[in-house]
């Protein structure tokens, strides 16, 4: 053989006549090989997400014990025992505020700081390194923590409250000051995370874009909402979605909220997740469990998409200019990007071309 | 066939619980050269460590393997999760008293323990809490918590009040205190007028009263939930609450609870033996605490485990002899010994070693010899039935709720304590 070994994986385009065999399978390798490298992500999805998601819809639909196992089928019975109880839309609008009381302040916060780290600041990576801190802090320490600060009658926060003369809150006897309370751990823990994606993404906008906006006379304050927010607007998207998904999915924090762990005495603080829990594994019935986590799911999915759709508005709504200007710059930079790539396609192209010739 | 689609069912809604539950005690109890490997799983301390040692030089062909949980909790989450799914049991589960209404409602998952040496170890109070209506013992009793009445001394005396301990036991009424005496104690106290309130926390009151039926939550024979109309649950709930000006409107193991213990928060609690420790760890510096040999009602226990063999083991037989072996009354004194945990054996506690122990934290009372007197005053052993722990805990927030939250009355917690039942149904 005057040929390499590989010559035919490289020269499809041309296969050499005489040798079927191999040219069919060149052009199945071809086709099916990308399918098989991503299989392994598809074949662990589906082992341990979209079967567990499946099952969970099977035992949702019947009387099934945490112990005992498979009870009969009960239809949507399960689904309806849970709608009809008050303490599942107590604990679906407790889920909400706190989701609303983290998610908010925490993106909003992390733009403002990213855009302050992306600035020429001294010691940046002290300062990058510092904001992640908390997020490295295990959760159930911050929780254990800041249920200590947010005690009741011996809590640090009371205490400075009283200290600059105001009323005490009941940080565990009243449902939204528990909130406030839960959202500031989530806050604390999650706030650095997304500033450090944020600026990642900040750093990727043109210097030009800025300049052309100082050039036009925009201040520090028009350029972070003119230019900077437009121009992160997928990752916005992005750390809105994750945080969506994470936020309707607390558990940790009002676990640990206090000793008992199942959402307060009159349920100030019970989430979704803290009911499900409870109905597994207090009352052990998984088959209503099951049902709380389909209800969960599927109200994850409208919010993900609720939120896509609100972050999409926020992101681009404000400045059209701005926005114009960002496209015909994102337009340019495609434009270039597709000119390489073609000029990068002729290039192997005429490389492969001599590498085959003998 | 039926294992399979129920591993997976918890595998669907708890993929974490699972997770938690495959890295403990992955029973294998491979056996190579003659040697068997046994599993043990405890939670906390139980100060089985130098007893493992100690099993294993005696007997060269076992090798034993402990998995201590951090947590009753987890430790629970953990048994029920691998009950459940069929597998992942350790040989010898130590299980808290109050799941053994789980074992006793699932006989076949485990060993029937009943042997000739171990007759007469226990107080039968303690073995029937472990027998099955058939008569299956099904798990041994490691450890009790007989329940006293802790008080401080100084804040007593600053009441106008007796203040030795064997004063104040016969204050609270001795041999036949009752809880008129204990609530009519706690108004003399409170006439005194020196500002500290006299007890903890009421719901702890009422969970320990009503310890004392033998049915208050649920009917052993229909499984039903009764505790929304048994009138001695309502007598109990109404009482507690009238005397809630007696308590000091907290919750037990809450933060303010624990920071109160070092402000003169209250003059008394209703301690099982295991509470000391956590008296002498959260007063740490406070002095003045003694233990008095009296409790209302009688006796009562809270806590105490068991140890069992799941059949799920592969050695049953060897798990067995272990269990055996470290539920003898030498054994859990050794225990005692570490860790605290008041032995359940009869034999141990009337050891002389036990009887000689004093606390010098609580004015060097005899705790050795108060503690085995109120473990045989118990007599009534509550049934606990399929919701035991989701009954109790609606009961518990029901009267948080009043006394603690201050946000709703008697009649309205009631109220939501009965609505609450509904969930469970």
């Amino acid at each position: 053989m005057s040929y390499p070994a590989n010559a035919t994986r490289r020269t499809t385009s041309s296969p050499r006549p005489g040798s079927p065999w191999k040219e069919r399978f060149g052009r199945w390798d071809i086709k099916a090989s990308p399918y098989a490298y991503i299989a392994p992500f598809f074949i662990v999805f589906g082992i341990v997400g979209l079967f567990p998601l499946l099952y969970t819809a099977y035992v949702s639909l019947h009387d099934w014990d945490l112990i005992s196992g498979q009870g009969d089928f009960v239809g949507i019975e399960n689904f309806t025992f849970i709608l009809s109880r008050p303490v599942f839309w107590v604990s679906l609008g407790n889920t909400l505020s706190i989701f609303l009381l983290s998610t908010v302040p925490q993106i909003a916060i992390a733009l403002v700081l990213a855009s302050v780290l992306n600035a020429n600041i001294r010691a940046k990576t002290f300062w990058r390194m510092g904001v992640l801190l908390p997020y490295v802090v295990a959760p159930v320490a911050v929780t254990l923590i800041f249920s200590r600060l947010f005690a009741d009658q011996s809590g640090l926060v009371n205490a400075v409250l009283e200290l600059v003369g105001a009323d005490p809150i009941g940080w565990h006897r009243d449902s939204l000051p528990a909130h406030i309370a839960i959202a500031t751990m989530v806050n604390f823990r999650w706030i650095g995370f997304n500033t450090l994606v944020l600026l990642a993404a900040m750093q990727a906008i043109p210097k030009e874009l800025y300049e052309a906006a100082t050039i036009d006379g925009a201040g520090r304050a028009r350029q972070f909402f003119s230019v900077t927010v437009p121009s992160v607007r997928p990752t916005i998207i992005f750390v809105v979605i994750t945080s969506t998904i994470g936020g309707l999915q607390i558990f940790d924090e009002p676990r640990l909220y206090d000793a008992q762990g199942l959402g307060g005495n009159s349920g100030q603080w019970k989430t979704i997740t803290l009911y499900l829990y409870e109905l597994g594994w207090n009352q052990q019935r998984l088959g209503r469990a099951a049902a709380v986590a389909w209800l969960l799911f599927v109200l994850i999915v409208v919010f993900a998409l609720v939120s896509n759709w609100a972050s999409r508005r926020i992101a681009s709504g404000d400045d059209p200019t701005a926005t114009r200007k960002l496209r015909r710059v994102q337009q340019q930079k495609k434009q270039a990007a597709r000119k390489e790539l073609s000029e990068q396609a002729v290039r192997t192209t005429s490389a492969s071309s001599l590498e085959r010739t003998p | 066939m039926r294992s399979i689609p129920k591993a997976a069912a918890l595998l669907a809604v708890a993929p974490l619980a699972l997770l938690a539950g495959c890295t403990a005690a992955g029973a294998e109890g491979g056996s190579s050269d003659g040697q068997v490997t046994l599993t043990i799983s405890t939670f906390s301390e139980w100060g089985y460590d130098a007893l493992i040692e100690e099993y294993q030089e005696l007997n060269p062909d076992i090798k034993i393997e402990q998995n201590k949980f951090a947590t009753s909790d987890e430790a629970k989450e953990q048994f029920q999760t691998s009950l459940g799914a069929g597998s992942g049991l350790a040989d010898i589960v130590g299980v808290d008293n109050s799941w053994l209404p789980q074992v006793l409602e699932n006989p076949d998952n485990f060993v029937d323990l009943t042997s000739d040496d171990v007759k007469d170890r226990w107080n039968q109070w303690n073995v029937d809490l472990a027998t099955t209506e058939d008569g299956k013992l099904l798990g041994y009793a490691t450890d009790i918590g007989p329940s006293s009445i802790t008080y401080r001394a100084d804040l007593f005396e600053a009441a106008g009040l007796p203040s030795d301990r064997e004063a104040v036991a016969e204050l609270f009424g001795g041999d036949d205190a009752t809880w008129d005496d204990f609530f009519a104690v706690g108004e003399q106290f409170q006439a005194a007028n020196t500002g500290v309130p006299f007890y903890d926390a009421s719901a702890s009151i009422a969970t320990s009263w009503g310890d004392q039926y033998e049915v208050l939550w649920e009917d052993p024979d229909s499984g039903d939930i009764i505790a929304g109309t048994n009138p001695d649950l309502k007598k109990i709930y109404d009482e507690t609450m009238e005397h809630d000006d007696l308590s000091a409107h907290l919750e037990r193991w809450t933060e303010d609870w624990n920071s109160s213990f070092q402000k003169d928060g209250f003059a008394v609690m209703l301690s099982p033996s295991w509470m000391l420790g956590v008296i002498e760890g959260n007063a740490a510096g406070v002095t003045g605490w003694d233990v008095a040999n009296v409790f209302p009602g009688g006796g009562g226990n809270s806590g105490g485990s068991y140890l069992t063999v799941p059949t799920q083991s592969k050695h049953p037989e060897e798990a067995k002899a272990l269990a055996d072996w470290l539920t003898a009354p030498e054994q859990q004194l050794k225990a005692f010994e570490s860790t605290g945990n008041f032995p359940s054996q009869v034999e141990a506690q009337e050891s002389e070693e036990l009887q000689q122990v004093t606390n010098e934290f609580f004015n060097d009372a005899p705790v050795g010899q108060i503690l085995t007197e109120r473990a045989a005053a118990v007599t009534e052993i509550p049934f606990k039935g399929d919701n035991y722990f989701a009954i109790t805990d609606a009961f518990n927030k029901a009267i948080n709720r009043v006394s603690v939250d201050k946000t709703q009355n008697a009649q309205e917690s009631w109220d939501m304590f009965l609505d609450e039942l509904g969930n469970l149904e």
